[in-house]
């Protein structure tokens, strides 16, 4: 158990890499904490130096308040999941377990008793005789888990541990992993480049871009208030819609029209500047298909070019009336994250609406949707930032 | 349509395949008769040795494909031969002392230049090799005027000495290669499971880099026993002679300085050369593994 706490740490490879940068984390004993970023971002760097196996060039790490920068990795009581899993190939399953048990010198009875509760909670009984090469990818990766577990250390690091398995035995074994840390209890940083798995594993989330940390919070948090446009564009899928807007007489007005400015906004743009353009940033399900049910909201009419019925949803895509969103923070997004390629264009360029399954619109058809004006976010195109002071705990913008 | 496609540029692989298959099972004739030209090429030679050495002296010049009159004398002969003997000894301890240190030293250097990142590290990789290429004969004399002068000459560890500089580099190219294949990874969890460096290297590196010892220790132990011009320039009495050297003395010695003794050279020769016949058939394949890892890869 063991609270886990980064100040001010930098990373400077001998190549002169900046591969992390100023980075200020506070992970409280017993927290299930996410590090999520496009690869290169610097995850593996920052967790490695937790870890003691890179050296760290600027700052502290403390364990319970103590600072260990200098501390071996064996003395740090810390254990890892490595994304290769890193089993020891000459030795058996029971093998692997006991290691880390063998080296701290416990007696034999202790570690027999140690790897098989392990063995049971993670299901390989059945299989501690066995090398790892006769095991299958999910056995491996439970190996590798038990390895970390079995001697009950201070805290869990795991680098991507879940990326070699196969989308079914991902989430599942997802779930498992989630399960077992409430159970165990013990701090804990997770390090993965899906949002998915961010969002739905970690207690916080701290996004990475760059080396630089970029907000951290709970993932509902992030979701409602990200930071700046980096955040918004990786957190959610699909990603959210990047508008070019410009801000005028308490309107947002855009090319395809104009949105009213409500009250949580209108306090929070005091210091904007009147006509100040903006990007205007709207989930998915911000949109809804003015067809089927009666409300209120501005209602815009597009032609729709792509639908995707996912069953329990509906993907409609469009283009925006004008050129799109322009701005430094959105070609880096579009560059960085591989956004652009997942969504075969850039994001600005298409839009996206997440409709009810029982909608009917048709590709090539005009459809009339509504903007759920509670759902909206500002961005200053120069900064990437948000225009809302993120700290304060907003009552709208949450995800329906 | 559609699923019929898919079926047709398969069909040529397997027709092409199958042609392939049958050269390989080795069929032809022609090939058959290269292979026992060959065998019978390489061990003839051998074949000679033995049976010289199991005729009696009186024999040794009758032309004969074998033995007229076969006998196991010289081999109860050689044994009663006290530089055979002594040379056996000193055989064993130099070829094995050399073997161990050059596996030893070895695998900590080769672990340095496959994991450690420091300046000229492949210089220092083609300097180590280039060792290699010196003759020894151009080395023999300088050794001996040292060894004189440091009073080593004629004792196994100026033997040994030598030896490890000519089997090291080999040593540490084979390993270097065979460490450099070990995921990084697995050190870096042995440390974070409570390892030190050595542990980790020795738990994790060391019984994963096996083969590439043995093999590495096998090559080192036939140098180490075959090695004939060192031995006979350093050493003088069966203090310090090896086998190949002993052997190579047994006209001065056993035949009172004039007869030549070859059915005892040839006994003693078929003698030495059975430990590496077992030797090398017991780890062919790890020999074979050996030289070539690090060589597919790349
Ligand atoms: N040993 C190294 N020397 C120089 N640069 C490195 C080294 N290791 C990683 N990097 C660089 O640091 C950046 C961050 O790497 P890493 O932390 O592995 O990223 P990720 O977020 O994908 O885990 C990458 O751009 C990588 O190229
Ligand atoms: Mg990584």
């Amino acid at each position: 158990m063991a609270r886990i706490e980064l100040r001010g740490i930098h990373k400077r490879y001998a190549d002169g890499f900046h591969a992390v940068k100023d980075l200020n984390l506070d992970i409280p004993d017993g927290e299930f904490m996410i590090f999520v970023g496009p690869s290169g971002c610097g995850k593996s760097t920052a967790l490695r130096m937790i870890a003691g196996l890179e050296g760290i060039s600027e700052g502290e790490l403390l364990l319970d308040g103590e600072v260990v920068n200098e501390l071996e990795p064996k003395d740090r009581d810390i254990s890892m999941v490595f994304q290769s899993y890193a089993l020891y190939p000459h030795m058996t399953v029971r093998q692997n377990l006991a290691f880390p048990l063998r080296i701290a010198g416990r007696p034999k009875d202790e570690i027999e008793t140690r790897v098989n509760e392990a063995a049971a909670v993670l299901q390989l009984s059945d299989h501690l005789d066995r090398k790892p090469a006769n095991l299958s990818g999910g056995q491996r990766q439970r190996v590798a888990m038990g390895r970390a577990i079995v001697r009950s250390p201070r805290a869990f690091l795991m680098d991507e541990p879940l990326s070699n398995l196969d989308a079914k035995l991902r989430v599942q074994t997802r779930t498992e992993l989630a399960r077992l840390q409430r159970r165990l209890g013990t701090t804990t940083v997770y390090v993965t480049h899906d949002q998915t798995e961010a969002m739905t594993l970690g207690d916080r989330v701290a996004v990475l871009n760059a080396g630089e940390l970029q907000q951290v919070g709970t993932p509902r948090d992030l979701y409602a208030h990200p930071r700046n446009i980096f955040v918004a564009g990786f957190i959610g899928s699909p990603a959210m819609n990047f508008i070019a807007a410009e801000l005028q007489g308490g309107e947002i007005r855009t090319a395809r029209g104009d949105l009213p400015v409500n009250d949580w906004w209108r306090e929070r743009l005091t210091g904007a500047s009147p006509n100040q353009s903006v990007i205007l940033g709207i989930r998915p399900e911000g949109f809804s298909d003015a067809a089927l049910e009666e409300g209120t909201g501005p209602e815009f009419d597009v032609e729709i070019e792509v639908v995707e019925s996912m069953g329990s949803d509906l993907f409609a895509y469009f283009s925006p009336e004008s050129t799109g969103a322009r701005s430094q923070s959105l070609d880096d997004l579009a560059q960085q994250s591989g956004l652009g390629d997942a969504t075969a264009s850039r994001p600005g360029e298409q839009l996206v609406a997440r409709l009810d399954p029982m909608s009917r619109v048709a590709v090539g058809q005009h459809a009339r949707l509504r903007i759920d004006t509670s759902h909206i976010a500002l961005f200053d195109p120069e900064t990437g930032l948000s225009l809302a002071d993120h700290e304060s705990t907003a009552p709208t913008l949450t995800s329906a | 349509m559609s699923t019929v496609a898919p079926a047709r540029p398969a069909s040529p692989e397997v027709a092409e395949r199958s042609p392939k298959k049958r050269k390989g099972q080795g069929t032809s004739p022609v090939l058959w008769i290269g292979v026992v030209f060959v065998v019978l090429f390489c061990l003839f030679p051998f074949y000679w040795l033995v049976q010289i050495s199991l005729r009696t002296s009186q024999d040794i010049g009758v032309a004969a494909l074998y033995p007229p009159n076969p006998t196991l004398s010289n081999y109860s002969d050689v044994f009663q031969n006290d530089d055979f003997v002594a040379g056996l000894r000193n055989s064993a301890i130099v070829a094995t002392v050399t073997t161990l240190l050059s596996v030893l030293v070895g695998s900590f250097a080769a672990y340095a230049l496959a994991r450690l990142r420091f300046r000229g590290k492949f210089t220092i990789l083609a300097l180590i090799l280039s060792v290699t290429t010196f003759p020894p004969i151009a080395i023999a004399l300088p050794i001996f005027q040292l060894w004189t002068d440091l009073g080593l000459n004629n004792t196994l560890i100026g033997l040994i000495i030598p030896y490890l500089t000519f089997a090291l580099p080999l040593t540490t190219y084979i390993l270097t290669s065979f460490f450099r294949e070990i995921p990084r990874d697995l050190e870096e969890a042995a440390l974070v499971d409570g390892a030190t460096r050595f542990q980790a290297f020795r738990k994790v590196v060391v019984p994963l880099a096996a083969p590439g010892m043995a093999t590495a220790g096998i090559l080192t132990f036939i140098f180490a026993w075959n090695e004939y011009l060192l031995a006979i320039t350093l050493t003088t009495s069966k203090a310090a002679r090896t086998v190949p050297a002993a052997i190579g003395n047994f006209n001065d010695t056993a035949g009172g300085g004039y007869a030549q003794p070859v059915g005892l050279i040839a006994a003693a020769s078929v003698l030495i050369s059975i430990p590496l016949i077992i030797l090398v058939l017991a780890f062919q394949k790890r020999i074979v593994a050996g030289l070539t890892a690090g060589a597919v890869k790349g």
